[in-house]
């Protein structure tokens, strides 16, 4: 920003392109769906009778607004610098995706679409639309890969508990990318009676804005309780990206807050330097996956590359277009984090604070301790707590070995400890 | 449709077609199934057995507009090491036939090799241009300039949801023809084509095609003999594939291959327009 301009606000972008990410690399029977789509949602969202349901169901069923808490105990192991949690793991469903399906199920009310379909990772996106699926009468779709429905079996059961029928994908790497696939596939075929709840901001336009929205929630009232707490705002804001939605929805109100620095954690996974990660930012080039330009991990070729984590929520191999572009305005850092980097947070923060997150959150927490060493103790740090870590409690007894040997037999050899110390 | 300036191999191959009376047969297989020189090989024979023109697929790890017959293959084409630059030979040694050759390309791995480094290979190597299932004219720019400077034919796509102004910009964008979704769905063998294909076609025609070419869900003579009264080319991919994925004989797939293209192009030919 050169001397004497006015600094243009960051929060307004709309797609369907964030400089040069975004745009619609899609089939063109989807067009007419994405169009139809965006026409509904720029009238809902200036609708107060669609705002103000969702207002409505924010307070009366998820339990909005969301809490702070401060982790002193946690933050005592980040070099003395203050954290604070932001408890999107205390919404009903356990994480910020209610948030997001939600406000696209009213959108297929308005519509007047009669079924939803979603694509899943760690299944708390499908679990929020299984959910909302039953509150509005849908009938409901999931599409998750074979691999996670095994990481996930709980989610599992919780979305056939909710009335959805759950598909596993048996195709490509069978993790969300693939889930991703199968869900256009059914969308391309039942668009006349079907609307696709994309779960993050990636996908063509209008999803990255339309799910942006819905989730910015999170950091306008972050902002506040922050300020309210403490009388000024963060250093850092940080999140963990997978897609990227709950890091935009805790990002957005801050983008013009220029003193604060946002922080995006992909998942490492063995390692960056290994391959075995999903750290798409920090060791991607842009490319096209699932309707838009963006980060991507990719061969030579084009051709996708498998991603690896112990978080199925940050397994993929792709992020959504506005994390691309505030990449590469420099707005907004991101740095992996590894699965042991986030195990071992993951535990200090049960063992401190009596909080168990979400295997993805832990990656944000993991990063949080990394930055307050940087920051030191006069520094402020906003932590986005997405998600609940229910539905990890098995593949954390592996990862530390609390299960009795009987009962651990049988698990892959790469979710095994190699060393006993974990 | 934008003819100006560049003569289109695949066009005037229709429009003889027409002129004899009949609607070509565009079959479609994917490069590196079941491996490279098999897929090469198929695709010859393809032509001898009765295909106009000919749509070899790039295989791509997320086929989002494929069913499941065209996945696997080509899950076992990148299996087997099917690069993106074994395209240029294969189309050559295919193009030899004299059959103009289209390569069917998800977007990113021409992103990928660079559009323009992309465009110009294909050219050098006789191919008549891309058949692109992901790319809608309005972010097409770069590969229209592309296929300007390399005078490659650009097919983009129309579906039964298609508005009136759409099929008017895909009609206009496209060279070649204008690949017509029979209906709404991925690629693979279907019992009946869809009833709105027709109309469709007749719609693109009206919206500015000239020619157009249906594709989606034929797989049979008698579903090739119908929709050849309507259109220019009767697109078949999955039921092409199928004999090959059913045998691990690689010569007795390619027999097997022969017959279902004679049928097929049998049934074009009976025909009445």
């Amino acid at each position: 920003m050169g001397p004497g301009s006015i600094a243009a606000s960051l929060a307004t972008g709309q797609g369907p392109y964030f400089g040069e990410f975004g745009g619609r690399f899609v089939p063109e029977a989807l067009v007419a769906a994405l169009d139809e789509l965006d026409t509904e949602y720029q009238k809902a969202k200036v609708d107060p009778t669609f705002t103000e349901e969702l207002m409505r169901l924010h307070r009366t069923y998820t339990g909005r607004p969301s809490i702070i808490t401060e982790v002193p105990k946690f933050a005592a192991h980040a070099g003395g610098a203050r954290i604070i949690l932001k408890r999107e793991d205390l919404n009903h469903t356990g994480s910020h995706k209610i948030n997001n399906v939600l406000g696209q199920a009213l959108l297929t009310r308005r519509i007047g679409k009669t079924r939803v379909i979603a694509e899943t990772g760690a299944g708390q996106h499908g679990v929020a639309t299984a959910t909302a699926a039953a509150l509005f009468d849908l009938d409901c779709t999931i599409y998750m890969g074979e691999e996670d429905t095994r990481r996930q079996a709980l989610n599992v059961a919780r979305m056939r508990l909710l009335g959805a029928e759950v598909v596993p994908v048996k195709t490509g790497s069978r993790t969300l990318k693939d889930a991703i696939n199968e869900a256009l596939r059914d969308w391309v075929t039942n668009v006349e009676t079907t609307n696709y709840v994309f779960g993050t901001v990636a996908g063509p336009h209008p999803f990255p804005a339309m799910v942006r929205d819905l989730q910015k929630i999170i950091g306008e009232e972050a902002r506040q309780q922050v300020l309210e707490l403490t009388g000024r705002l963060p250093d850092v804001v940080a999140a963990c990206v997978g897609g990227g939605s709950n890091a935009i929805g805790i990002f957005h109100a801050f983008l013009d807050d220029r003193g604060v620095r946002l922080l995006g954690f992909e998942a490492g996974g063995d390692g960056v330097e290994t391959g075995r990660h999903a750290a798409t930012i920090t060791a991607g080039v842009p490319g096209v996956l699932h309707g838009a330009r963006s980060f991507l991990l990719q061969d030579e070729d084009g051709q996708t590359i498998e991603s690896h984590s112990i978080s199925a929520g940050l397994d993929y191999p792709g992020v959504g277009p506005e994390h691309s572009w505030l990449a590469s305005i420099h707005r907004a850092e991101y740095r992996p984090v590894t699965d042991t980097q986030a195990m071992d947070a993951f535990r200090l923060l049960c063992r401190t604070e009596g909080i168990i997150p979400a295997i993805e959150s832990a990656h944000a927490l993991a990063g949080a301790l990394e930055i307050g060493r940087e920051l030191g103790p006069e520094g402020l740090i906003l932590v986005n707590l997405s998600g609940r870590g229910d539905k990890d409690v098995e593949t954390a007894a592996r990862w530390f070995g609390l299960l009795d040997e009987d009962s651990a037999s049988g698990y892959s050899a790469h979710d095994v400890p190699e060393e006993g110390d974990r | 449709m934008s003819t100006t300036g560049t003569t289109s191999a695949t066009a005037s191959r229709l429009r003889e077609l027409r002129a004899e009376g009949r609607a070509a047969l565009v079959g479609y297989l994917p490069l590196g199934f079941p491996d490279l020189a098999g897929s090469i090989e198929a695709a010859r024979a393809m032509v001898d057995a009765g295909v106009d023109v000919v749509e070899l697929g790039i295989p791509y790890s997320d086929p989002v507009m494929d069913g499941p017959q065209i996945q696997r293959a080509v899950e076992q084409a990148l299996a087997a090491g099917t690069r993106v630059r074994d395209v240029f030979g294969a189309v050559e040694q295919i193009a030899a036939t004299g059959a103009p050759v289209l390569v069917m390309t998800y977007w990113n791995p021409v992103v990928r090799y660079g559009v323009d480094a992309f465009a110009r290979d294909l050219s050098a190597a006789g191919g008549a241009g891309l058949i692109t299932p992901d790319l809608i004219p309005d972010e097409a720019a770069e590969w229209i300039v592309a296929s300007d400077a390399h005078e490659l034919d650009r097919v983009f796509l129309v579906a039964p949801s298609s508005s009136p102004e759409r099929l008017a910009a895909a009609s206009a964008a496209s060279r070649g023809f204008v690949y017509v979704a029979s209906t709404m769905g991925v690629t693979g063998e279907r019992s009946t084509v869809g009833s709105q294909a027709e109309r469709l076609a007749r719609d693109t025609r009206s919206a500015g095609a000239d020619l157009v070419c249906v594709g989606l869900g034929v797989s049979r003579a008698d579903q090739a003999a119908e929709v050849a009264r309507y259109a220019d080319g009767v697109i078949v991919g999955s039921a092409l594939v199928r004999p090959l994925a059913e045998t691990t004989d690689a010569a007795a797939g390619v027999r097997a291959l022969r017959t279902v293209v004679a049928d097929l192009a049998a049934g074009i030919r009976s025909s009445i327009r």
